[in-house]
C-alpha cells in the first residue's frame, strides 16, 4: 500500500494491473494458493505447480474455459484468461468426459429451478452428453448440444444459467477431436434407439436371434 | 413528465418512465411472446419466453424497465427460435397430452406451440411421473402440466392476502406446494379464478373442465397474439 499505485501497475498487463491470487488444484505435484503477476502464462504457472503433464487445464471454474495443451500458452488475465482464481489442472491419467459429466452435474444440482433454461435445458444437455460419451451420437448431435447451449447461455436469468453450458461449450470448441472420436459419422439415424435391446425380453421367449440384417 | 423514446424491431415507440419494455410494447400495440406473465401480477421473469435483445445482452422484457434510446430486438429469426426450443423444453419437461386436457384451447402453452408450428420438440420427452392433487374442495392441481411459472404463487390469495400455494425444492425437482389449511378456505369463485390464471391446465375447478366444447375455446377462434398483431398487418 505504500508504494503506491504506480508500483502496483508496474506488475500485470496494460488491463490487468497488479497480482492475482491463484487456487491451483487437481493434477499436480504443488497444489496450493500462488499470488501472480497477472498476464502469467498457463505454461509457466503450471511450471510453478508442477503439472507440465497436464491434459486440460479448467481456468475459472466450471463455468470457465477448459484449456487444451496446446493453447498453454495463453495468458492469465482480463484480455485473455480471465478468472476468478480457481486453477484446476487434469493430467492425462483422467477421462476428460468425466469431469465434463461432474460438472454439468454441479450445475443441475445447483440450478434453483426459477427458469426454463437453466431447470429444463441443463438436464437435457447433461442427457445429450451422456448419449455422445456412450457412442450412440451422431454428427448432428455435436451441432444440437453447441446450439442448445447456446439458447441457455442467451435465455437464462443469472450467471449459473449463462455459463453452465460452458463445460460442454469450451471442450466442443478446444477438444473437438475427442467428441468427432465418439459419434458416428456413418449414420444419421435415431441412434439411440437399439432395436435388438428392445425386443430382447420377447425374442427370448420366442426363440428368435435377431441379426444385423434386422438392423439395416 | 417526459416520454422515453425506443425502437422495437425498429418500430419508433415510447414509454412511461418506470415502464417494463413488456408494458411499454403493449402500450404501443406490440406483441411480444410471454408465458408467466399475467396482467396484474408482479413480473416473475421465470419462462423467459418474452426475451428480448438490446445490443448483444438478452433480457426479459417483463422485469426489464425502458431507457431511453433502447434499441430492442423481438421478433428476430434467431431469439424466435430461442423462445421456440423453450416452448419444447417445457413439453418434454412435463407430461402436455393436448387431446385429453381440459384446458385445451384455452392454454397458453399450446396456443405458443401453434404459434411457433411445433411439430415434435427437438428435446427428447423426458415422461417424469408427477400426482395429481386436490387442493381444497374446488380445485385439483395436475401436477403433469405445471410448467411452474408461479402465476399461482404470485396470484392465489385467501380473503385476507394470504399465499395459498408456494414452490418448493429446485433444479428439475422443483415443484408447485400449498397451504391445506388455506387452500380448504377457497372459494368456488376463488378457484375459478385461479383456474383463469393457470396458463395450462395444471389448475383446474372441478366439474366445469368441458362446459366450454374444444374448438369454441379462446385460441380456437383466434392465435394467441392477433390482438395486436391483427392491428399491424
Amino acid at each position: 500500500m505504500d508504494r503506491g499505485a504506480g508500483w502496483f501497475k508496474l506488475m500485470g498487463t496494460p488491463k490487468s494491473a497488479g497480482t492475482k491470487l491463484l487456487s491451483v488444484s487437481g493434477d499436480c505435484a504443488r497444489p496450493g494458493v500462488y499470488e501472480v503477476a497477472f498476464g502469467l502464462k498457463v505454461q509457466d504457472l503450471l511450471k510453478m505447480a508442477g503439472g507440465l503433464d497436464a491434459q486440460a487445464v479448467q481456468v475459472g471454474g466450471p463455468s470457465g474455459t477448459c484449456i487444451s495443451r496446446g493453447q498453454f500458452e495463453r495468458k492469465l488475465c482480463f484480455e485473455d484468461l480471465p478468472t476468478g482464481g480457481s486453477v484446476i489442472v487434469i493430467g492425462p491419467q483422467r477421462d476428460l468426459f468425466e469431469a465434463i459429466h461432474n460438472f454439468m452435474d454441479f450445475f443441475i444440482e445447483e440450478s434453483c429451478g426459477w427458469c426454463v433454461p437453466c431447470r429444463a435445458g441443463n438436464i437435457l444437455l447433461k442427457k445429450k452428453l451422456e448419449k455422445i460419451t456412450s457412442g450412440k451420437g451422431t454428427a448432428k448431435d455435436l451441432q444440437e448440444i453447441e446450439s442448445w447451449g447456446k439458447t441457455i447461455k442467451a435465455m437464462s436469468r443469472c450467471g449459473l444459467g449463462q455459463t453452465s453450458p460452458n463445460p460442454i461449450l469450451t471442450t466442443l470448441q478446444n477438444f473437438r477431436e475427442m467428441y468427432e472420436a465418439k459419434v458416428r459419422n456413418d449414420k444419421d439415424f435415431i441412434s439411440e434407439f437399439d432395436l435388438a435391446a428392445a425386443v430382447k425380453a420377447a425374442s427370448s421367449l420366442t426363440g428368435q436371434k435377431l441379426t444385423e440384417a434386422h438392423h439395416e | 413528465m417526459n416520454k422515453i423514446k425506443f425502437t422495437i424491431d425498429g418500430k419508433e415507440c415510447f414509454a412511461e418512465p418506470g415502464q417494463t419494455i413488456m408494458e411499454a410494447a403493449k402500450a404501443n400495440g406490440v406483441y411480444i411472446p410471454a408465458l408467466c406473465r399475467y396482467e396484474g401480477l408482479k413480473p416473475a421473469g421465470s419462462c423467459r419466453v418474452c426475451t428480448v435483445r438490446v445490443g448483444r445482452g438478452h433480457m426479459a422484457a417483463c422485469t426489464q424497465p425502458v431507457a431511453e434510446g433502447m434499441v430492442v430486438e423481438n421478433i428476430v429469426p434467431d431469439l424466435e427460435d430461442m423462445r421456440k426450443s423453450l416452448i419444447e423444453m417445457l413439453f418434454v419437461e412435463g407430461n402436455h397430452l393436448c387431446p385429453t386436457c381440459q384446458k385445451s384451447g384455452n392454454c397458453e402453452l399450446q396456443a405458443l406451440a401453434y404459434r411457433y408450428q411445433m411439430l415434435v420438440p427437438r428435446f427428447p420427452y423426458q415422461f417424469p411421473v408427477r400426482q395429481v392433487e386436490p387442493v381444497g374442495p374446488h380445485l385439483l392441481l395436475e401436477q403433469n402440466r405445471c410448467i411452474q411459472c408461479l402465476r399461482c404463487v404470485r396470484g392465489v390469495k385467501t380473503t385476507d392476502g394470504k399465499a395459498v400455494f408456494g414452490s418448493v425444492k429446485r433444479s428439475g425437482k422443483k415443484k408447485i406446494a400449498f397451504d391445506r389449511d388455506l387452500a380448504a378456505g377457497l372459494s368456488a369463485d376463488a378457484a375459478k379464478k385461479a383456474m383463469d390464471q393457470c396458463p395450462v391446465g395444471a389448475l383446474l375447478k372441478k366439474e366445469i373442465g368441458f362446459m366450454v366444447p374444444i374448438g369454441k375455446r379462446k385460441f380456437d377462434q383466434k392465435p394467441i397474439g392477433s390482438e395486436f398483431e391483427d392491428k399491424r398487418s
